[in-house]
């Protein structure tokens, strides 16, 4: 399989020759940053128009029409909408903390962003630890959404947010043990190790039984820790008008709704890589033909194809579904995910002792 | 009613009686009236208050009372004067019949007449700096007296009551609605689940609702106030402008009152299709309300299939009556055209398409296990708080209410179909939801009958009956109710018998289901959480123009 790093290495050996290192590893910096957020705001744009073409296909709907062929430049026109809209100071807010917060909201999720391989290579940096890190930088989201909560000083947004932190640490829980499951399965935390060790079968099949758990419990809660239907509590539309956004506008309203769909993207891809083989091809044992036309469809197409099909169900969750009620949310997370999570840990730890998974040797 | 008049006036020796009316008319003073009413509840289970309506008579003020025995189905009406007309007070009777409250609260508002003994003595809809009482006779219009106001309304937490002290005479105490150290947010009035221009100040322990102030009349257009001043062929108009997903019905009744008032006889073929149109509107308010009910919790996907749906029956209004929403179908004697050729096969096809996606709507939302634990046990409301508060319509019969006035008062052709009253016993708001389903099902059986009929009648036809050109009522007053979309709608309507060509009505007043379903909101939502609320709310299902008539 194509790697990708041959060619980054390449790069890397002939930055080095023509400058000094501290400045090739400046340069590096800064064109990995251009092409991330590059890429972060055509996936986000990407998202945007795939959710309003599920949605409008789910309500039997056309969806958007109008704007260029088949409505495909709807998109430009609603960025530019947002982007040139005012932004309105309010009085009583904390000046610098409202400022501040969708900032954080988005670092957060550009971080988790920047973690994801796209290929094999196809990475910013390949930490032993991978998995951990975006755990612990994920979880910067929860305070830049407290923070806008707080300091708009209004009444919604403050329920928003305190909703908001309950549910996003709670289901942060249930993330981080399904993550867990899996890391047990792989014996790594790295992402291209654990991505590796699926190359002959996908974690989802190899661990059977506590694998499928680790990610049902997975779907749940993400959708929960995105905020997303039907966990849209801290936002909840038809309860807080908009919940802990209800006060921001123009491009400021414009980073959270940003960071909305990209984090959809990122639990898509985490999902995606942890379960369903990241860029590894469709193998199916035996059928060598079968598996050498599967070979030939490049990863990174393999890792996005996955993620959009992940996000396709996400999507189609939230638009089936009613939304649940705080104490109901709270419940399920507590009494059933959490619970069911950790005895799935254990079930899992003894298939990988006892050599119970397919593929053992 | 002999025997009816002859237990009164054992209760009360004070009353005098008129037999002459539709319905058994009592005047009792007002001193006797508290007194009456409890005897009329606790012993002639007189128990249910369905309409209260203020009237000036120029030298007097006074108000008048329907009530109905929901076992019996008996319905009189007493007549409380005033004394001094400077300072009108009447004995309240809402811890008679919870409904009065908000009721009385409409009557101060709009006549001045300060009830005694009340313990929330606001204005309803008007703010509470307003000049004047608008429905009085001798009111000042003039738009100096009531300035647009820009500024907000000062004391707005501020309530008062009239009470008599040991001594007989009436003091005034001043209360406050909220403790200052309640949390209190304004839901509304614009927020998206009120549906419309409505505001709650609803006080908040956490996520628990401790109390809810309805504040309404955002939107309220004086429909009362202006029928006055136009003929009665006029003020057909203004019914479609209260519940604008029952205008064919709210419509229907203001021609049956008229009608009934006239002596006239409508032909049968008008009044099977007065009847069609009816149901259909139910059928389209009741997938409207499956709709909102089901987006403000969250599930917007089955909002647009309610929608969808509904664009069948609006296509078939649309080819009938030319307009969607206001239609203006009905009138006095009949209906204003005869219908669309194609019309019956239109109404049999929306029947087929509808009765196929009901069990789209049953998957995709009644049996969700989301769906079923925001609403199952949420929002109870006990049989006989529905009575006390007179809660009709489908919420009415989800708390096991017989109230459905096709079958208790039949009108139009009703007594001629088969169809079941839908009638449920949990009275939680997954009941109110599904009395809905299960009516909307009703309807269409009603509808496919009625198609059968109108075929025998002939597609086209006599529609309307010889009217003449002045309408003029004799001096006297009526009241009719008919089964609207939300609950049963009242029409009083009261004729000086002016003898002037273009008579108009001296007094009428429009009895909106939706104005007693707000009173339960506070009774409902309390110690439930702020989603409950708004399932409460949704299931509950009042449209807010019906409100602030």
């Amino acid at each position: 399989m194509f790697d990708l790093s041959s060619v980054t290495s390449w790069l890397d050996e002939w930055l080095n020759g023509v400058m000094p290192s501290w400045l090739a590893t400046t340069t590096e910096c800064v064109l990995v940053a251009v092409f991330l957020l590059l890429a972060y705001s055509v996936l986000a744009m990407i998202y945007i128009m795939y959710e309003r073409w599920v949605c409008g296909w789910i309500q039997c709907r056309r969806g958007p029409l109008r704007v260029g062929p088949a409505g495909s430049l709807q998109i430009f026109a609603d960025v530019f909408k947002i982007l040139t809209k005012e932004i309105i100071t309010l009085w009583s807010t904390d000046k610098f903390l409202f400022f501040l917060a969708p900032f954080l909201v988005v670092t957060a999720s550009v971080l988790t962003f920047a973690c994801l391989p796209w290929g094999k290579g196809f990475q910013i940096i390949d930490f032993n630890i991978g998995v951990f890190f975006i755990i612990a930088v994920s979880s910067i989201g929860v305070l830049g959404i407290l923070l806008a909560g707080w300091s708009s000083n209004s009444k919604y947004t403050l329920i928003g947010a305190m909703r908001s932190g309950a549910q996003m640490i709670s289901y942060e829980l249930s993330v981080g043990i399904s993550i867990l499951t899996v890391v047990c399965l792989a014996g790594t935390m790295s992402i291209t190790g654990l991505v590796e060790a699926q190359s002959d079968c996908w974690f989802l099949f190899k661990g059977h039984l506590p694998a499928v758990i680790a990610f049902i419990i997975y779907i749940i809660a993400a959708n929960a820790e995105n905020n997303r239907g039907p966990f849209d509590l801290p936002e909840a539309e038809h309860e807080l008008t908009a919940g802990y956004h209800t006060e921001y506008s123009g491009i400021h309203y414009g980073l959270f709704y940003l960071a909305e769909y990209l984090n959809l993207f990122v639990v898509s891809g985490i999902a995606s890589l942890l379960f369903l083989g990241g860029w590894m091809p469709l193998h199916i044992p035996g059928l060598d033909g079968f598996n050498a036309v599967m070979d030939f469809i490049p990863g990174t197409l393999w890792f996005l194809g996955k993620a959009f099909f992940m996000t396709f169900i996400f999507m189609w969750i939230r638009w089936s579904f009613p939304r649940v009620r705080i104490d109901q949310m709270l419940a399920l997370e507590w009494r059933y995910l959490m619970p069911i999570g950790l005895v799935n840990l254990v079930v899992m730890a003894i298939v990988v002792t006892q050599n119970w998974y397919f593929g053992a040797n | 009613m002999a025997d009816l008049k002859e237990q009164i006036g054992k209760l009360c020796a004070a009353a005098t009686f008129d037999a002459e009316g539709e319905f058994l008319l009592v005047e009792v003073p007002d001193a006797q009236w508290h007194a009456l009413a409890v005897a009329l509840k606790s012993e002639l289970h007189f128990d249910q208050l369905i309409a209260l309506v203020g009237v000036d008579w120029g030298e007097t003020l006074g108000v008048i009372y329907y009530m109905t025995n929901t076992a019996t189905g008996d319905i009189i009406h007493v007549k409380v004067v005033a004394a001094d007309r400077q300072q009108p007070r009447l004995h309240s009777v809402s811890d008679v019949w919870a409904v009065a409250n908000y009721q009385e609260r409409e009557a101060y508002d709009f006549f001045g007449i300060v009830f005694v003994g009340h313990p929330d003595m606001r204005r309803f809809f008007l703010r509470n700096d307003w000049v004047g009482h608008p429905l009085r006779k001798d009111y000042d219009a003039s738009p100096e007296k009531n300035p647009i106001r820009l500024d907000d309304e000062v004391r707005e937490d501020y309530t008062c009551s009239w009470v008599e002290d040991e001594n007989g005479q009436v003091v005034k105490r001043v209360g406050k609605v909220f403790a200052d150290d309640e949390y209190v947010i304004n839901v509304g009035p614009q927020h998206p689940s009120t549906h419309g221009v409505m505001r709650y100040r609803v006080s908040l322990d956490g996520e628990i609702v401790r109390k809810v102030d309805v504040v309404s009349g955002y939107i309220h257009r004086g429909i009362e106030k202006m029928c006055e001043s136009l003929t009665w062929p006029q003020t057909l108009l203004y019914t479609e402008r209260m519940d604008y997903m029952a205008a064919h019905i709210n419509r229907h009744c203001l021609c049956l009152c008229i009608e009934k008032a006239l002596g006239l006889e409508v032909p049968r073929r008008a009044e099977l299709i007065r009847l069609m149109m009816d149901e259909l509107m139910r059928l389209s308010s009741h997938l409207l309300s499956y709709g909102c009910l089901t987006m403000d919790q969250g599930a917007t996907t089955a909002f647009f299939y309610g929608f969808r749906d509904r664009e069948l029956i609006y296509d078939i209004f649309d080819r009938t009556c030319g307009a969607r929403m206001s239609m203006s179908y009905s009138t006095i004697g009949g209906v204003v055209a005869d219908v669309h050729p194609d019309f019956v096969a239109d109404v049999r096809h929306a029947c087929d398409v509808i009765e196929k996606n009901m069990k789209e709507y049953h998957q995709l939302f009644t049996g969700n296990v989301i769906a079923r634990n925001r609403m199952i046990g949420v929002g109870m409301l006990s049989k006989e708080q529905a009575i006390d508060y007179c809660i009709t319509g489908p919420s009415g019969r989800a708390s096991g209410v017989h109230c459905d006035v096709r079958k208790t008062h039949p009108y139009s052709l009703y007594d001629e179909f088969d169809f079941d009253e839908v009638v449920r016993t949990e009275g939680d708001s997954m009941a109110r939801y599904m009395v809905r389903m299960d009516e909307m099902l009703q309807s269409i059986k009603i509808l496919r009958q009625a198609c059968d009929k109108l075929e025998q009648e002939g597609l086209q036809g006599e529609f309307c009956a010889k009217v003449p050109k002045m309408i003029k009522l004799p001096a006297g007053h009526w009241y009719q109710q008919v089964e609207a979309s939300r609950g049963a709608f009242g029409v009083y309507i009261e004729s000086d018998g002016d003898p002037k060509p273009f008579q108009k009505p001296y007094r009428m007043h429009f009895q909106s289901p939706c104005f007693n379903l707000i009173g339960v909101v506070d009774l409902t939502c309390r110690d439930n959480m702020i989603a409950d609320l708004i399932t409460i709310t949704a299931s509950i299902d009042f449209v807010i123009p019906d409100i602030d008539r």
